[in-house]
């Protein structure tokens, strides 16, 4: 099987939207490009599994190398290892949900598949590119769509949310571009020629003062597409402007191109790692602390998750700058966990909002009577959130807190007591939202004439497969473990 | 030798032939302008082909035109972009009383530009570079009743006489300095004295006006903005190109002795023109001045590319021409087919036009992505390779300095995609049929954008070429 297709199946099915015309067929293209896509990714996970089982200790899988620009030693070059197919399952299901979610949507509903699919084949281009070009060319291909999704359908202040994002991504892939450059020009193969192919990289000792110089940059870059305090701002507008299937891959998706960026430039560069951690773990416990308390002052539903994902993501950053192997574990399962949490809290909240028309907290209540469905996965995401075992939460800072600990400094110590006190902070926002929204008597300010209605079957899908995955991994960590060790 | 005279000169032959050919037109013949816009695309189809017929190396005249399949390859960048230009300015010119005379000075730059490239002598490269500009400064004219398209040629004409004056001088001076104007002997006799300097700098100053670099960008905008948009995409994309195509030769030949002292100039020069483009493209509302001001920033970054060693300034610079041909013609095409049509050309008209017009917005979109150098457009591939060639020099501060201006220049080409898809407008551009010619070089366009990128072996390509010189 070759690993190509993961690019290629959306490529057809972008193509295949394009002629398309009207919202019924548009949207069954859409989804069926993306179950396809799910379940290639679930033989690929099954192969790959099989390959691990029988003994097979390369560092990458179904690798394919072509030459691209022969001159600058560029290589098209694929591949992919356990942290790549856990990041891959988690495109596969937020893609799906998505397009279930967007279901209904009429406004120029080919161009917003369109650019969806789009996104998401920049996403799995990013995950199982082995040369940092290819990395980066899949990087940027994935922001541009955020803008076009945020600025058209989006809501609230959408233009000014979707400028922010993208002139922020594109500041952060300006660093990337730098650090690559360095460390392209400060590198030698064997045969003497640069190289941007991960894996040599890694096995080459690049000199240390060329890393200290450019893993800032590259560092810094990847951070800010996982809000790295302090260029967490995009953050919080660009998800709350966006429309709930964008804010889904934004943060389901999206923010986690920055975390694996991260963690592969730790890769190649650990000296570097090792002599700026201290740094990263006071952003990091920054960016979980301060999104936590910053979290308790929204009022609107989406700014609340919105926050809550620079807390989280800041649990991403702890685990990398911990450089502990249960730590860095811990980062890639909390970016899954992550993913499939926040993707169900913004498709929970899209379905709230599409029938209240409000997403202010003070402005709904008792919801659980007449949406029991809907109100269900809030709670669900929620839980999952503020790390409830049994939900992919827990299992995710469990492991990268644990991970922490095993670092004896006593800064480390501070930083990782802090980070885990941090979530007595969560609950206490997790669990005040949800108490006014879904108990208390029904009320529902500005929309007292619309009739409520629960879920539809599209809706209840896309809950369920994302609920599946957080399930999966909150109550069997061990598989994902086993995945991102081999 | 009479063969060899055929085959080495067969791209500025074929051009003298067009342009006799359509002079023999307008005198002897009543052609509908209809007709002569048919042949005249037809025969610069056939000089487009012509030029990927057998390409050899060789000097002619005793080394003073010397040809090889790099230039050969630059001929033909020029003579795409010409072709893509008088495609769309067809509509344009049908309704024109003086087609034969467009297409003769258009031809007659060409030819100049080819004259230029080929030069191995700074007298004949003198020569081509006035037979390119002279007829430049007519064509700036051509919107007969507009005060704005006169004022424009003759702020061309002035400018272009500046520049002129101050390439004849540092020439002299080279020549006072060394005794010889040939290329090759050249590149032997310049050590660096003061005087040689000197002249270098003049010879600077001249280009640099030529290819609009700050400080000498002072006449861009506003003969950007008052020429006809067919002159303003040629002079833009064509003129700019072929000064650029020699600019880095001569540097990386004749002055290569001198790498450490330009090194320093273009510095300098690339870091304002990029900072000073993007920061007057932002403020710009007239599409025209828009454009504008977004060359001039693209010149910058073109500038950060030839700073790095020979071959990958040599080739990156190429390919970036070739990418920014079919880039900046896309965008110049939609602003042409616009104009032409409502005489509407200030950025905000564009507000809504997604409404009214997605197809022509998609284009545009296009073309200002791969502008601003978003992947998969070929303008990522262009921008980047620009930036790497300038980072094997292993000046990071450059590098860091051009990459953040990539994020103003993002913001202004991110403002009119938004005014396109996201802004409402009461008064839209109205539904514009798009006619065949300049429907044809769209497709041209969007499919180089598309091609050029992502086909690796392009680049390879040019590479081996400048690697053979």
């Amino acid at each position: 099987m070759s690993l190509s297709i993961l690019i290629l199946l959306p490529l057809i099915t972008a193509i295949a939207l394009l002629l398309c015309k009207g919202l019924k067929p548009v949207r069954l293209v859409a989804l069926s490009g993306a179950v396809v896509q799910l379940i290639g990714v679930l033989i690929l996970f099954f192969y790959y599994w099989q390959q691990r089982a029988a003994g097979n200790t390369d560092a990458m899988l179904f690798v394919e190398d072509h030459v691209w620009f022969a001159q600058l030693n560029i290589h098209y070059h694929i591949g992919v290892d356990g942290i790549s197919i856990a990041m891959i399952l988690l495109t596969a299901f937020v893609t799906v949900a998505g397009i279930l979610v967007s279901w209904s949507m009429e406004k120029l509903n080919k161009e917003f598949f369109f650019l969806l699919v789009l996104l998401s084949l920049g996403a799995y281009g990013f995950f199982i590119s082995l040369d940092l070009f290819t990395l980066f060319f899949f990087l940027e291909v994935a922001v541009i769509p955020k803008f076009l999704l945020i600025g058209i359908w989006g809501s609230g202040k959408k233009e000014y949310s979707a400028m922010k994002l993208a002139l922020m991504l594109m500041g952060g892939s300006a660093l990337v571009f730098v650090g690559l450059a360095g460390v392209y020009y400060n590198t030698q193969t064997v045969d003497g020629a640069h190289t941007f192919d991960l894996i040599q990289l890694a096995q080459l000792h690049i000199p240390e003062a060329v890393q200290k110089l450019f893993f800032p940059f590259a560092f810094i870059g990847f951070g800010i597409f996982t809000a790295l305090f302090p260029f967490h701002t995009w953050v919080p507008d660009g998800h709350s402007s966006a429309p709930t299937a964008a804010s889904m891959f934004l943060a389901g998706i999206s923010m986690k191109l920055g975390g694996y960026g991260c963690l592969r430039v730790a890769q190649i560069m650990p000296d570097a790692a090792q002599y700026y951690s201290w740094i990263i773990i006071l952003l990091a416990t920054i960016a979980i602390i301060y999104g936590a308390f910053a979290t308790m002052m929204q009022t609107d539903l989406k700014y609340i998750n919105a926050y809550s994902s620079v807390s989280h993501c800041g649990f991403v950053l702890l685990g990398i700058g911990m450089l502990t192997k249960t730590a860095m574990m811990g980062a890639v399962m909390q970016m899954v966990s992550h993913g499939l949490m926040t993707a169900l809290f913004f498709a929970a909240i899209g379905m709230l909002y599409n029938r209240t028309h409000t997403r202010q907290v003070a402005q709904l209540g008792g919801l659980l009577k007449v949406m029991p469905f809907i109100t269900t996965v809030f709670v669900i995401a929620g839980l999952c959130s503020l790390g409830l075992p049994g939900l992919s939460g827990f299992a995710a800072e469990v492991t990268v807190l644990m991970g922490a600990w095993e670092k004896a400094d006593a800064w480390y110590r501070l930083a990782t007591i802090l980070a885990c006190a941090s979530i007595v902070v969560t609950a206490v926002y997790i669990l005040r939202a949800m108490g006014k929204v879904i108990m208390g008597p029904l009320q529902v300010e500005g929309g007292a004439t619309i009739t409520l209605t629960d879920a539809d079957w599209n809706e209840k899908a896309a809950a369920a497969i994302l609920i599946i995955g957080i399930v999966a991994i909150g109550m069997a960590p061990f598989w994902l473990t086993v995945l991102i060790n081999h | 030798m009479l063969t060899d005279f055929f085959i080495l000169m067969k791209q500025e032959l074929v051009i003298t032939v067009i342009i006799f050919i359509l002079l023999l037109l307008k005198i002897g013949t009543d052609m509908s302008n209809e007709s002569f816009i048919n042949l005249t695309n037809g025969l610069l189809l056939l000089n487009l082909v012509a030029g990927f017929v057998g390409s050899q190396s060789g000097t002619l005249f005793d080394g003073m035109f010397l040809t090889n399949p790099l230039i050969v390859l630059e001929k033909n960048i020029l003579s795409l972009g010409t072709l893509i230009v008088s495609l769309q300015s067809a509509d344009w010119l049908k309704r024109h009383d003086h087609v034969s005379e467009f297409y003769i000075l258009l031809l007659c730059t060409l030819l100049g530009m080819f004259f230029m490239i080929s030069a191995g002598n700074l007298l004949m490269f003198y020569v081509g570079l006035e037979l390119s500009s002279i007829p430049m400064a007519a064509m700036a004219n051509f919107d007969l009743a507009k005060k704005k398209s006169s004022e424009a040629a003759m702020k061309f004409i002035i400018s272009s006489a500046f520049a002129s004056g101050l390439l004849l001088f540092g020439i002299s001076l080279v020549y006072g300095a060394t005794g010889t104007l040939s290329f090759s002997e050249l590149s032997l006799q310049i050590t660096g004295a003061p005087l040689q300097i000197f002249a270098f700098v003049l010879l600077l100053a001249g280009f640099a006006f030529k290819i609009s670099v700050v400080p000498f960008h002072l006449w861009t905008a506003d003969v950007y903005e008052g020429a006809p948009v067919a002159v303003t995409s040629w002079l833009s994309v064509i003129s700019k190109g072929s000064v650029l195509f020699v600019f880095v030769a001569v540097l990386n030949s004749v002055f290569r002795s001198l790498t450490d002292t330009w090194y320093n100039m273009l510095f300098v020069l690339s870091v304002l023109t990029i900072l000073i483009g993007n920061l007057f493209a932002i403020r710009q509302n007239n599409f025209k001045r828009f454009l504008a001001f977004s060359s001039i920033a693209q010149i910058g970054f073109i500038l950060v590319g030839i700073t790095g060693s020979p071959n990958y300034a040599i080739t990156s610079v190429v390919y970036f021409v070739l990418v920014y041909v079919f880039s900046n013609l896309a965008a110049f095409g939609v602003v042409a087919l616009v104009s032409a049509v409502t005489g509407r050309e200030q950025v905000s008209d564009y507000k809504g036009f997604y409404k009214t017009n997605p197809v022509l917005s998609w284009v545009l979109t296009i073309a200002l992505f791969s502008l601003a150098g978003v992947p998969p457009t070929a303008g990522f591939f262009g921008k980047f390779f620009l930036l790497l060639s300038g980072a094997g020099k292993g000046n990071y501060v450059l590098i860091v300095i051009a990459a953040l201006n990539m994020i103003i220049s993002f913001y202004y080409y991110l403002r009119i995609v938004k005014a396109i898809f996201m802004d409402a407008n009461e008064q839209p551009i109205e539904k514009l049929s798009i006619p065949a010619y300049p429907r044809l070089a769209m497709i041209i366009c969007v499919a180089g954008i598309i091609v050029t990128g992502l086909a690796g072996y392009l680049y390879d390509y040019i590479y081996a070429l400048t690697y053979r010189l």
